[in-house]
């Protein structure tokens, strides 16, 4: 197998957009493509990561639609659903393409136009995820199982409201850094929990997750270049290599799974990316967790290893997630901030440690970090792909 | 001193109850002021609702459009017995809402113009506006039409609203909605906030009131990720 590194990484900003989603694809690919300095080399494939298109947006096939939109051709096309760890399975995809010698450059780029059919439309495509008997015909939405897997949580491991809010501030302040962020607003705990009129701010979408617990639904792209080791030193001085990747899956149903507070899957894919890398948590630089709700956050910090169970928000708490802290997570502003559209998180994940291990990432820049991890997040963690990038070679 | 034919041409008017300011923290921590505007600040209100009426991202061109016209009527005496209430953040101009009495027992909500987004100023300054009719001018209901799917969720969903669709609403066909003493305090708990009195140092902030930067303000106001480039 062949080592693979990412040659070029770019995102378009995330938020609500004008642009077809085509033309956020084209945008977001086309950026990291110029990144390389491919001269004549052609691309060889197009990996295309997309939950939702024919449904909100009336476009299928979008892989092969990309390549022709950006002059590809003949590139091989093929377009990855695997919900919103759509992103990092299609990585995964164009990882394996290289990695094998059947591909040498492999473009990946996720997308979604979310916001192109209304917000009670949005939550009910995404509620799609759930069980199709078991769940969805009882009406459960992902914030639903995120209220009722919160509840559990903070019981069992003390987890509070005002750790919630801590996640949702802290990844506020990170997008408040980053240019490409959909949310720019600072958070105060007091205008969002302890103040008389918070309720009205901040009030409840599922109890105990309140509005600023959830993140928002959001439009946006982004893209990694694909290359073979012994390519890297032509396209760029700035390689970043794909160390591990690991993918596990859980039951569908939350109910039955033996204890609904662990994520199994989390925990399995993290193994097993861990294992590839040849590396511990311990060795990890930054991370990007799948925050859609501040609860996974800390909970995934656990189960990745980065913590041990049941103190991932004691750690919060003392600011060691934070910016210049001992792990920053979610320096992009997570999906809490940084904004969620969910064929493109995963993807832009990935781009966030590229931006990171290059030293690329302006005033959010995290010290000298060799080891990037990202965990990429499917379904209501039934699905789940954890990626390690490492800076050079 | 008016002259006579001017005298004619002026409404004549109820007595109205002022508006009492109150104080809101919003979710960034910033404090946004919420008190009732004079006469003499419409220029101003007019200026920064100018460029607005051009936006049509989420309709704010009709609602900036007509809540112009109704700020200018009263301005020059022509709508009667009109308020407006502004929401004010650091001396800043915030947000703003009108309305006006339709008789002792019936109000009627004009328009609600947030122009800082993302932190509820339109639904703190629409519940503002029902507590000053409730409360204040001491009405039995308002009847209430939305103008864009934001206020239909904000307004008619959020409260709920009662459907009115008898009457003719005075801002044109759109069916109109009623929100009654009933409705209004049981949800009032969970909608209507703000602390008073307003410490007189912080209400002094308030005015004069200070202009939104243009530029960030039409950039909020579009909310598009293409408006940031």
């Amino acid at each position: 197998m062949r080592d693979v590194a990412i040659v070029g990484a770019a995102s378009t900003p995330f938020g609500r957009s004008q642009w077809s989603l085509l033309k956020l694809m084209a945008e977001a690919s086309h950026a990291a493509m110029t990144q390389a300095r491919l001269g004549d080399r052609r691309i060889d494939a197009v990996c295309v990561a997309n939950m939702g298109s024919a449904r909100n947006n009336r476009q299928a096939g979008l892989a092969s639609a990309l390549v022709d939109r950006l002059n590809l051709f003949p590139a091989a096309a093929e377009t990855v659903e695997n919900g919103p760890a759509s992103g990092a399975s299609a990585v995964k995809v164009g990882f394996q393409a290289v990695a094998s010698g059947m591909s040498d450059l492999v473009l990946v780029c996720g997308g979604e136009r979310m916001r192109e059919v209304n917000n009670l439309e949005a939550t009910e495509f995404v509620s799609y995820l759930s069980h199709r008997y078991a769940e969805y015909p009882y009406g459960v939405t992902l914030p639903a199982l995120a209220g009722m897997f919160a509840r559990l949580f903070m019981a069992k491991h003390g987890v509070t409201a005002e750790h919630l809010a801590m996640v949702a501030m802290k990844n506020h302040a990170n997008a408040l850094l980053n240019p490409n962020a959909h949310i720019k607003m600072e958070l105060s705990l007091e205008g969002i929990l302890h103040s008389p009129h918070a309720l009205m701010n901040n009030p409840f979408v599922a109890d105990p997750l309140r509005f600023f617990d959830c993140c928002p639904v959001s439009d946006g792209a982004a893209a990694v270049l694909l290359a073979p080791a012994e390519m890297t030193s032509d396209l760029t001085d700035r390689p970043v290599r794909i160390a591990g990747i690991g993918q596990a899956t859980d039951t569908q149903a939350v109910h039955e799974r033996p204890d609904p507070t662990e994520l199994t899957a989390v925990r399995i894919a993290s193994q097993r990316a861990f294992e590839m890398a040849g590396l511990e948590p311990k060795d990890i630089s930054l991370a990007e967790l799948h925050d859609a709700f501040t609860i996974l956050e800390i909970a995934q910090s656990e189960e990745v290893g980065f913590f041990k169970r049941g103190k991932g928000h004691i750690a919060l708490a003392k600011g060691e997630t934070q910016i210049g802290g001992r792990l920053p997570i979610n320096t992009s502003g997570g999906l809490k901030a940084k904004g969620h559209p969910v064929g493109a998180t995963g993807v832009s994940q990935i781009a966030e440690l590229v931006f990171q291990l290059r030293g690329e990432a302006g005033k959010r820049q995290v010290k000298d970090p060799r080891h990037g991890f990202a965990l990429n997040f499917g379904g209501f963690g039934n699905s789940v792909v954890a990626t390690i990038l490492s800076r050079g070679f | 001193m008016i002259d006579e034919l001017e005298a004619m041409l002026r409404p004549p008017a109820l007595e109205m109850a002022p508006y009492p300011p109150k104080f809101i923290t919003l979710a960034s921590g910033e404090v946004m002021v919420v008190r009732q505007a004079s006469i003499d600040e419409v220029d101003t209100l007019l200026e920064v609702i100018d460029p607005l009426k051009h936006l049509h991202r989420d309709f704010y061109d009709i609602v900036s459009a007509r809540l112009y016209s109704e700020l200018l009527g009263w301005k020059v005496h022509r709508v009667r017995n009109e308020y407006c209430l502004v929401g004010v953040i650091d001396g800043v101009l915030a947000g703003i809402v009108n309305g006006r009495m339709f008789d002792e027992r019936h109000g009627i909500s004009y328009h609600t113009l947030a122009l800082k987004r993302g932190l509820r100023v339109g639904a703190h300054l629409f519940a503002a506006k029902m507590e000053h009719h409730i409360e204040y001018l001491g009405e039995d209901e308002v009847w209430i039409v939305a103008e864009s799917p934001i206020g239909h969720r904000r307004w008619m969903i959020e409260y709920p609203l009662a459907t009115k669709f008898e009457i003719q609403h005075e801002l044109g066909g759109a069916p109109s909605w009623v929100l009654t003493r009933e409705t209004y305090f049981k949800a009032k708990p969970r909608l209507v906030v703000g602390t008073r009195p307003v410490p007189q140092d912080l209400l002094a902030t308030s005015r004069p009131i200070k202009k939104p930067d243009l530029r960030t303000m039409l950039v909020q106001v579009e909310d598009t990720l293409e408006a940031r480039l």
